[in-house]
């Protein structure tokens, strides 16, 4: 492997790496908590893309990771009193536990029987939290103020949460340009483009459509546990929250699903977007009828998304733009 | 013995597309199966290469008793496929559907290798010169080539091709032909599915005749031509005769 030497893996990985650089040396709060944002939805898209993008199994209801995960490392923060670092990763197991089981049954369907599936999945996934006594069933947990003092305060830990949200973020997108460049990605995309002809080749395909829903389930896990850490408490509604899963959708598609870059790009544009459209009052109630229409544009004129689109057109770039 | 199918039988609901089929196949040899429209000679190559089960019956592969196996099981063992309704993965490279032949077949090479085993590949049904086109953009003969291109890559024991000189002119008949033949020298074992009667007549060492799902006939190919049978399965298809009578 030699990814080092390729220009795609460095604008990908140096994009996220030099934006959440500058904002830890330019150090202002209000910065911090937009560029927040934007790494969690290039965290949720990029790990969406692992299984839409690559593998071309259309996910509605990723936030589920998200919500699970997130609650369970956000559980074994606040109520056992774990190490951050820990919870993340043991949210993140879970996660990943579930995929497998879930990826198991569910990926046996295809196209959108799949999908319709994944809404299911979400919707069960809140209803369940939401009665199961040890997460607070529908109030949810919150965290003691005195865990923030491990981490010297709250102002400290918030530029702490944010240091760990950026590495993940680098992580990441570099496992996903691995993935997307090795022999296992090579399978995916052959599942993708046709999957009878994908088994016939040998690519063990239940495997590997399993192998990489677990994948892209362990990222969501470690975000949801930093952003329910940094907002101090989880509740069902704000952990399943169907709209999010649709708009880490929009951004795949928006950016260019398949490509490591899409998600990326997708993320930025979608977030700059929306503050745009939030503080209209015409589009501020509109706010999921707009992601819809985005999403009908893109499949009808732009199914390659932002990056396609430039790769068509300026052929020259493509080795950048991967 | 390669290949060993006993009393295999495929029904789809109330259709018997195989019925107590049985043949066997040994080493280096190249296998000619025919057949009118609708025979199930496919269907013996689904059910061959784990598309999926025969309903009754067995098939052996190198020894082992594969019944049932999965598709990708069976690609693994060292047997591969080249389609009759083409099947490129087609927004991938020309050049990276092959690597997924190599990567993936019997060998499961590493990329890098694979990249260099689908570049002889291409080369030799000569397709090398498109290997960066999205294979999505060939023609029906190049995508043909391509399937077969993929089978390769595989490096297998057992090559199944159905089909492959469909819509080929004459000259890319001769073409394939030769690879066909070269694939053979090279230790593969070779089982094809034909209609342009010349050619499989004169490249098969055997062949066996599939008609309404049984097998009705199985010998070298200047016996088969001359089974009463055969002929008369072939007199019940007007388009085959057609086709026999042209040649
Ligand atoms: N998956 C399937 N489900 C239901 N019926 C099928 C299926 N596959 C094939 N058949 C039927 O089985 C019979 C044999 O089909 P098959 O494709 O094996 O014929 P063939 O000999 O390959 O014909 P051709 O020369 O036209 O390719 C046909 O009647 C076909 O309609
Ligand atoms: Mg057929």
């Amino acid at each position: 492997m030699s990814f080092w030497r390729s220009a795609g893996f460095w604008i990908n990985v140096l994009l996220v790496a030099i934006g959440g650089a500058v904002v830890l040396l330019i150090h202002q709060d209000t910065l911090r908590e937009t560029v927040f944002t934007i790494l969690m939805f290039v965290i949720l898209a990029s790990s969406l893309n692992i299984i839409m993008g690559l593998t071309g199994y259309v996910n509605f209801g990723h936030i589920v990771f998200f919500g699970l995960g997130g609650y369970f490392g956000f559980f074994l923060l606040s109520q056992l009193g774990w190490p951050l670092y820990l919870c993340m990763i043991a949210g993140g197991a879970l996660s990943v536990v579930i995929a497998l089981v879930v990826g198991a049954a569910v990926l046996r369907l295809r196209g959108a029987y799949f999908a319709l599936a994944t809404i299911g999945i979400n919707e069960a996934a809140r209803a369940f939290v939401a009665n199961f006594a040890p997460f607070g069933g529908a109030t949810g947990l919150y965290v003691n103020f005195s865990a923030y003092n491990a981490y010297g305060g709250s102002s400290k830990a918030l530029w702490w949460i944010f240091t760990l949200l950026w590495i993940v973020t680098i992580i990441t997108v570099v496992v996903c340009y691995l993935v997307k460049h090795s022999r296992f990605g090579l399978g995916l995309i052959a599942i993708r483009e046709d999957e009878d002809a994908a088994m016939v080749m040998g690519v063990k395909t239940p495997w590997a459509k399993t192998a990489a829903f677990a994948l892209s389930a362990f990222f969501p896990a470690l975000v949801g546990t930093l952003y329910f850490f940094k907002n101090g408490n989880v509740e069902p509604e704000d952990a399943f929250r169907f709209q999010l899963s649709l708009e880490i959708l929009v951004m795949v598609m928006l950016g260019g699903k398949g490509y490591v870059l899409g998600p990326i790009i997708g993320a930025l544009a979608y977030e700059r977007l929306r503050g745009v459209l939030l503080v209209s009052p015409l589009f501020k109630n509109l706010h999921l009828a707009l992601s819809g229409a985005i999403l009908l544009l893109i499949v009808l004129f732009m199914p390659g998304g932002l990056v396609g689109w430039v790769r068509d057109r300026l052929p020259r770039l493509r080795r950048w733009l991967e | 013995m390669i290949l060993q199918v006993k009393n295999v039988s495929k029904q789809f609901g109330g259709l018997q597309a195989l019925n107590d089929v049985s043949f066997e196949l040994s080493e280096g040899r190249i296998l000619g199966l025919i057949g009118p429209n609708g025979a199930g000679k496919t269907t013996l190559f689904n059910t061959i290469n784990g598309v999926f089960a025969p309903t009754q019956g067995q098939i052996v592969f190198r020894g082992e008793d594969v019944t049932g196996q999965p598709a990708y099981n069976m690609a693994r063992r060292g047997l591969a496929r080249a389609h009759q309704v083409v099947r490129p993965l087609s927004d991938l490279t020309v050049h990276e559907n092959v690597m997924v032949g190599a990567c993936f077949g019997r060998e499961g090479l590493g990329l890098r290798q694979a990249a260099r085993r689908a570049e002889e590949a291409l080369s030799r049904v000569g397709l090398i010169e498109r290997a960066e086109q999205p294979a999505g953009s060939l023609n029906v003969a190049q995508k043909k080539r391509l399937e077969m291109a993929r089978a390769l890559a595989a490096q297998p024991y057992l090559i199944l091709l159905d089909e492959v000189l469909a819509g080929l002119n004459p000259s890319e008949i001769t073409a394939m032909m030769a690879t066909i033949r070269a694939i053979r020298e090279q230790g593969a074992t070779i089982f094809m599915i034909e209609h342009v009667m010349q050619a499989i007549m004169s490249i098969s060492d055997h062949i066996i005749v599939l008609d309404y799902g049984s097998l009705i006939a199985s010998g070298p190919p200047q016996e088969v031509a001359n089974n009463q049978k055969v002929i008369e399965a072939y007199l019940g298809d007007p388009r085959l005769t057609e086709r026999l009578m042209a040649e």
